[in-house]
């Protein structure tokens, strides 16, 4: 009985765990085929690239040259290299500038997205200056803005106001060049933040409604405080982002007039591809990676950012 | 399955288009057919070289040339890549601030002993070009072209003012008669001019003078001709200096005068100028006068908007005196074939070719003979080119530009400094003799 009882009742036990087992096995080996394309694109462009630049941030290497062992004299240079800390300061500020304008715009524009309409057109709109390739970006704004024949001192001088120099005077360049990233990127911004005020659920502002809540407390007290991850992921994106501004300055400045918009990813350029400081460049980026690395992280322990209050 | 045999058939691929770095030609030896790489960044001088590389073929049927033209924007950039990963062009246009990088780092052939061999004649050249090329006794090129500096002017606004720019003097004190011409050529938006009462220098409609003041560390277009003819000298040595005098108050003097320039309105202030070039803003008429090269003749000559034409720089205290520049053709050291490469390069630089380019205008050729050719072309097509060429000619008018290591490092130094003074940052004197020390400790550091 026992037997009999247990015989048919072995296999199902047996079988899914056998089953199982075997699927593991089979799953196992399908994982690593998924994984394969993006762990080799990993591997190949951004691993060895990095232990590479590692490696030459530690030697002379001027792309012509064989590459010689120098230690940490890259690294050494760097703290007294007056550029350098110039550009961090003036990324710096760029990334607040950037940050700050692309964050009050987006979620102006977002807010409006999500209580006023939900227009497809008009969300679509939103992202097509994001879509414009960056170098045609800075291109326009550069004959637009141009000191003596662009448009926007056109208009300004037609209205009785001085012209401007706006990507040549240094107290005007780098706000200009924050003002021509901002146009391109707030859509995306703003989109994004939309679809994180979409997350909220709809019975929460009715609450609020219900509650007495006007239109601008329900935004502050309600909508902002829930999308808190996808804030802190957005602005963790943007600052990175941010970080890495280099076309619209080669575009439209080169980092000048006087150093006013050398931001750090174009410094490093510059000392790669025009002075073929490789060594050191490669130096300057790995110090990139690490303030990048700080920061990020701060920022996600600030914000709470994989914690949900509506969770 | 599928994703890990696409991933490999991208490596694959990846590896082959590596590996495919034979280099153009394919054949490693010089008897077969070969085909070599020209580079050049004039898209002007495209065509005058398809038919000198179309005659070449004709002599040599065995080579073939394929033209490579890249902006000069990205010229550099493009070399010193190819280099990397030794694939750049066997034959390459060559210029002087950029050139003693290369030698340095092994990546030009000595021409020397193929010059003797075939026994080139230097002396066809106009004087000075060949030398240049000459770094340690060895030769890195063959002379190519050259250009001067002169004045460009918008002719209807010159004549409007009642002026003749024939024979203008210049000091870095007062200006002299080219500083009066200046002013009289601004015009304010209500229509006085610089030199009338009641000018407001805050409402110009026209400049007198659109100065290429962002201009690296040799001012070519501008303040380095007028800083030589005020009696500075750039270097100790040319070529191949190791001191600098940058902190020359005779520079500093020079500088200084510009910068006076903005403040009195006959130059746009730099930070409100147009960044989109000189020959833009005079091709809109909104400046008179500027200081260009023999390289832009066609340029201004052919401009649809305005009419343009030359005159010789101002004669300052030393005297009249103009930058004078030439580009050579070098071989690639990294070349499969540097028998063809040499040959190529021996008819670049002979008249054969340099005739050519003087019959289509487009440069005028280190061959002395050739820019009497090119002159003559030039006149055939009505353009008066005597401001540059006479001034080529003239007993100590001119003076090379500075050849020295580090030349890029020293144009990003002096041309920042020169900025500063620009903005009215710093004074001339103490921005120039800060750029000084560092350019100067660019050699002190074994670099």
């Amino acid at each position: 009985m026992l037997l009999r009882q247990g015989e048919p009742a072995a296999p199902p036990v047996a079988g899914p765990a056998h089953r199982l087992k075997a699927g593991a096995r089979g799953d196992g080996r399908l994982a690593a085929a998924f994984l394969a394309p993006a762990l080799i694109g990993f591997g190949l462009f951004y691993l060895y690239p990095a232990l590479r630049g590692a490696w030459y941030s530690m030697t002379d290497w001027n792309l012509l040259s064989r590459p010689r062992f120098v230690g940490l004299d890259n690294y050494a240079r760097l703290l007294h290299d007056p550029l350098f800390w110039n550009s961090l300061k003036v990324t710096a500020g760029y990334v607040v500038l950037n940050l700050g304008i692309q964050l009050v715009a987006g979620l102006g524009l977002a807010a409006l997205l999500h209580r006023l309409t939900r227009s497809l057109v008009l969300r679509s709109l939103l992202v097509v200056p994001w879509l414009v390739p960056n170098v045609t970006t800075g291109l326009l704004w550069m004959w637009l803005l141009d000191a003596d024949l662009g448009f926007v001192n056109h208009l300004l001088t037609g209205a009785g106001l001085p012209a401007q120099g706006f990507l040549t005077s240094p107290d005007l360049a780098l706000p200009s060049v924050a003002v021509i990233t901002s146009w391109s990127g707030t859509g995306y911004t703003a989109l994004l933040l939309y679809a994180g005020m979409l997350l909220v659920p709809r019975h929460v502002y009715e609450a609020a409604a219900l509650d007495g809540s006007g239109e601008i407390r329900t935004f502050f007290r309600v909508t902002l405080p829930l999308m808190r991850p996808i804030l802190a992921f957005v602005l963790v994106v943007s600052l990175i982002d941010s970080f890495q501004l280099f076309d619209a300055v080669a575009v439209t400045t080169k980092g000048g007039p006087v150093n006013a918009t050398r931001v750090i990813y174009h410094y490093i350029y510059e000392q790669a591809f025009t002075h073929f400081k490789m060594g050191y460049a490669s130096a300057l980026a790995l110090s990139l990676v690490l303030v990048l690395g700080v920061l990020t992280f701060v920022q996600m322990r600030l914000l709470r950012a994989s914690a949900s209050d509506l969770a | 399955m599928n994703k890990a045999h696409l991933a490999a058939g991208a490596l694959l691929l990846l590896t082959a288009a590596c590996g495919g770095s034979g280099g153009p030609g394919g054949s490693g030896a010089d008897d077969g057919p070969v085909t070599l790489t020209y580079a050049l960044w004039d898209d002007a001088q495209q065509g005058a070289y398809q038919q000198c590389a179309d005659a070449f073929h004709k002599a040599n049927p065995g080579i073939t040339i394929t033209i490579n033209q890249a902006a000069w924007d990205q010229y550099w950039q493009n070399l010193t890549t190819q280099m990397v990963s030794g694939k750049a062009p066997d034959v390459i246009t060559m210029q002087t601030t950029y050139y003693p990088q290369f030698v340095k780092n092994g990546q030009l052939l000595d021409l020397g002993p193929m010059a003797e061999a075939d026994k080139v004649d230097f002396g066809q050249y106009r004087p000075g070009l060949a030398d240049l090329w000459v770094k340690d006794g060895k030769r890195y090129g063959l002379p190519k072209d050259w250009d001067t500096i002169a004045i460009v002017y918008n002719t209807a606004l010159v004549k409007k003012a009642g002026l003749d720019l024939g024979d203008l003097t210049w000091n870095p004190a007062d200006g002299g008669t080219f500083e009066k011409a200046l002013a009289r050529l601004t015009v304010d938006t209500s229509g006085r001019r610089g030199d009338e009462p009641g000018f407001d220098k805050s409402k110009v409609a026209v400049y007198g003078i659109v100065a290429e003041l962002n201009d690296g560390s040799q001012g070519q277009n501008g303040w380095g001709d007028l800083a030589v003819s005020n009696g500075f000298r750039y270097i100790d040595k040319n070529p191949f200096g190791t001191r600098y005098f940058y902190d020359d108050p005779k520079l500093a003097e020079t500088a200084a005068w510009f910068r006076r320039l903005m403040d009195k309105g006959y130059a746009a202030p730099y930070d409100k100028k147009s960044s989109l070039g000189p020959d833009v803003v005079l091709g809109s008429g909104k400046g008179a006068l500027g200081i260009t090269g023999s390289w832009m003749i066609k340029t201004y000559l052919d401009s649809t908007e305005q009419k343009f034409a030359f005159a010789p720089l101002p004669t300052g205290p030393q005297g009249r005196k103009s930058a004078y520049n030439g580009l050579a053709d070098t071989v690639y050291a990294g070349t499969e074939h540097p028998e063809a490469a040499w040959k190529w390069v021996k008819f670049l630089g002979s008249t054969a070719c340099q005739d050519i380019v003087a019959d289509s205008a487009v440069a005028f050729p280190a061959i002395t003979s050739s820019t009497e050719r090119a002159v003559k072309a030039h006149k055939a097509a009505h353009r008066d080119v005597s401001a540059f060429t006479s001034q080529a000619d003239a007993p100590g008018g001119t003076f090379l530009l500075p050849v020295s290591d580090h030349g890029d490092e020293i144009d990003q130094i002096v041309g920042t400094a020169m900025e500063e003074v620009w903005l009215g940052q710093k004074d001339a004197r103490t921005a120039l003799t800060a750029a000084n020390q560092r350019v100067n400790a660019l050699f002190t550091a074994g670099g």
